[in-house]
């Protein structure tokens, strides 16, 4: 299987990302931003960082980047788009997933280890994932996802919400909630579930020395499921 | 000419930054400032004589980049 990274000036999860995907099987390829092509991928794979200094809104410049009409048309014709954390917010801001992604409510960059639940398996990012609840680390100042209450109805009709913050039992409720995002979400899919955001990063816990084996699960069923 | 645009945060949409500012201002003796809404401010210096032309061009800007029009609206000046 094949991905690409997509490297912004600014983006710092690049790397991170590369050896997560090698050590689960993707021969990965990385591509920079003021390329106007994308090699052959099954999956494309936006990282975290900080995309032009996150200036003006975080995302906001690297979703008008070159390399991005590509990504848009690869995602619109079905191919898999993952965005970790400013990831996330770039395919906000391109408006390949509703909503957007706001400074954290207490005015803190939050970094350590959450739970998140996931929300709907019926995709390929968590079909075969055993576990309900998942043990990922964030690392954001802007996670607060917001979006209307008429575009909430719709993510949630449309079964688009991917992840939400929850203790380790799963409960996913206003005190397991850490940057004030809506309804505790912390990931979302487009319609077709072929473009997932997500604000905890799974390639950061793909050792069980260094941090954790969740994301292995991601990365394993992911593989599995192209 | 030179186009102004200011981008504020819709309303009801939290902004916490500005709460951080109103508090503050609250501890410093202003303690009449019951609201404080951040905004940006743009000074656009476009090629382009004619000032109803300028301003289309920039409205067009603060719906492609300048503003999120998911939490933001704009104000050309």
């Amino acid at each position: 299987m094949k991905s690409s990274v997509i490297i912004f000036p600014g983006s710092n999860c690049d790397r991170d990302m590369d050896v997560a995907l090698k050590k689960f099987g993707f021969k990965n390829k990385m591509v920079w931003h003021n390329d106007a092509e994308i090699p052959k991928s099954d999956l494309i794979v936006l990282p975290g960082g900080f995309s032009y200094g996150d200036y003006l809104r975080c995302g906001s410049i690297a979703g008008k980047s070159r390399i991005i009409k590509s990504v848009i048309d690869f995602a619109n014709s079905g191919g898999l788009v993952l965005g970790i954390c400013n990831g996330f917010q770039i395919l906000t801001e391109t408006g390949l997933l509703p909503g957007i992604l706001q400074q954290n409510k207490y005015l803190n960059f939050i970094c350590k280890n959450v739970f998140v639940k996931i929300k709907n398996k019926e995709n390929k990012y968590f079909k075969n994932i055993k576990k309900e609840v998942l043990e990922l680390h964030i690392a954001h100042n802007e996670g607060n996802y917001f979006c209307s209450n008429d575009e909430l109805k719709s993510i949630e009709d449309n079964g688009q919400i991917a992840l939400t913050y929850c203790d380790n039992k799963g409960n996913d409720d206003e005190h397991n909630n850490p940057n004030g995002a809506i309804k505790n979400i912390a990931g979302i899919f487009n319609k077709d579930k072929n473009i997932l955001g997500m604000m905890p990063h799974p390639e950061r816990m793909i050792d069980s020395f260094l941090s954790g084996e969740d994301g292995s699960l991601f990365f394993e069923n992911l593989i599995g499921s192209l | 000419m030179k186009v102004k645009v200011i981008v504020t945060l819709k309303n009801g949409v939290l902004d916490p930054q500005g709460k951080a500012i109103q508090q503050t201002l609250n501890g410093m003796t202003f303690d009449n400032v019951s609201e404080v809404r951040q905004g940006k401010y743009f000074d656009i210096e476009v090629n382009e004589n004619d000032e109803s032309k300028a301003k289309l061009q920039v409205e067009e800007m603060c719906k492609k980049l300048l503003a999120n029009l998911v939490i933001e609206d704009y104000k050309i000046l």
